[in-house]
């Protein structure tokens, strides 16, 4: 059977849901939770470099690559924020970090 | 043909199987090693799409640094991980639910269009047939001169996320007692040097 662009949509479909699955099921773990955003880019560059060679247009390739950079940004700036964070308080709990609910 | 199929049914599977894991494992050093496994396979994927160029980005970027990063954090931060597992199972099923139900949508929205046949003639930057170029050669063409905006602003993300980070884990410890150089060769015999006139048997 030919691999068309619906097969890759698929697994781009079923990455994206196990991301959205990891955020749920982690609720207290920040590590996996940041992993879990970062296996959703995942997919979605997946998606957008499916089309981009399906419909022959570089632009979809060009906006993976851009995806990818905000991608590391965020895992830098995340991995930052808890690295502080544990340092102050000793736990990574994200249950513990609702002190600026009013 | 068919080695395409299976290579493409292999990454798939694996991928997802990997993805799975990260989510799914009980110790998150292993949790990002299969990160890593599930980004190898995508760009497995990658390259059988014929987007040579991303599929080696994703590695340099993902495997490279972004992993690694994640492993530092992991194997610096001391953590008992096993109580963070709790409630694992008090959310699975609203978790369960809603990744049917996400799922469900992308099916249907995916199963239900068709492209235009005159898609080909509005792409805004057509790739070009690989006997005249590379794949590499074409996203260079592209990228610097019709997205040079796009570039520039991706490389200030970056810039202004290395600042953040550092800004963010930089500690000031006033009590450290740090070497300054220009105190050091400032000193005269003046500021270091005191001579009192001791009275005999008295002391200071």
């Amino acid at each position: 059977m030919e691999i068309g662009l619906s097969h890759y949509l698929t697994v781009a479909a079923i990455l994206f849901t196990l991301g959205i699955f990891g955020i749920f099921l982690n609720r207290k773990n920040v590590i996996i939770i940041l992993m879990s955003i970062e296996l959703m880019l995942l997919a979605v560059n997946i998606n957008l470099v499916a089309f981009s060679t399906h419909m022959g247009d570089l632009t979809g390739q060009i906006f993976a690559l851009l995806v990818l950079t905000v991608a590391a940004a965020e895992a830098a700036i995340g991995l930052a924020i808890l690295v502080v964070y544990f340092r102050n308080r000793g736990s990574i709990a994200v249950e513990d970090i609702n002190l600026m609910k009013g | 043909m068919i080695l395409a199929t299976i290579a493409f049914y292999i990454f798939a599977a694996v991928a997802v199987v990997a993805g799975f894991l990260v989510i799914a494992s009980r110790n998150p050093v292993h949790s990002v090693l299969f990160l890593i496994l599930a980004f190898f396979n995508a760009a497995g994927l990658f390259v059988l799409m014929g987007a040579e160029f991303l599929a080696l980005i994703l590695l340099i970027i993902y495997v490279g640094a972004v992993a690694v990063l994640f492993l530092f954090v992991v194997m610096m931060l001391d953590i008992d991980f096993s109580e963070l597992r709790e409630g694992f199972l008090q959310y699975l099923p609203v978790g369960a639910l809603i990744g049917l139900i996400v799922l469900m949508e992308l099916v249907m929205v995916f199963g239900t269009w068709a492209f235009t046949p005159e898609i080909a003639a509005v792409a805004a930057s057509p790739i070009p047939p690989l006997n005249e170029m590379s794949n590499v050669e074409a996203i260079g063409q592209v990228m610097y001169t019709q997205y040079v905006y796009f570039f520039q602003a991706a490389g200030m993300v970056l810039l202004v996320a290395m600042i953040g980070a550092i800004v963010l884990t930089l500690r000031k410890r006033p009590n450290a007692r740090r070497q300054v150089i220009a105190d050091q060769v400032a000193r005269t015999k003046e500021t270091g040097l005191e001579i009192r006139k001791v009275d005999p048997g008295q002391g200071l």
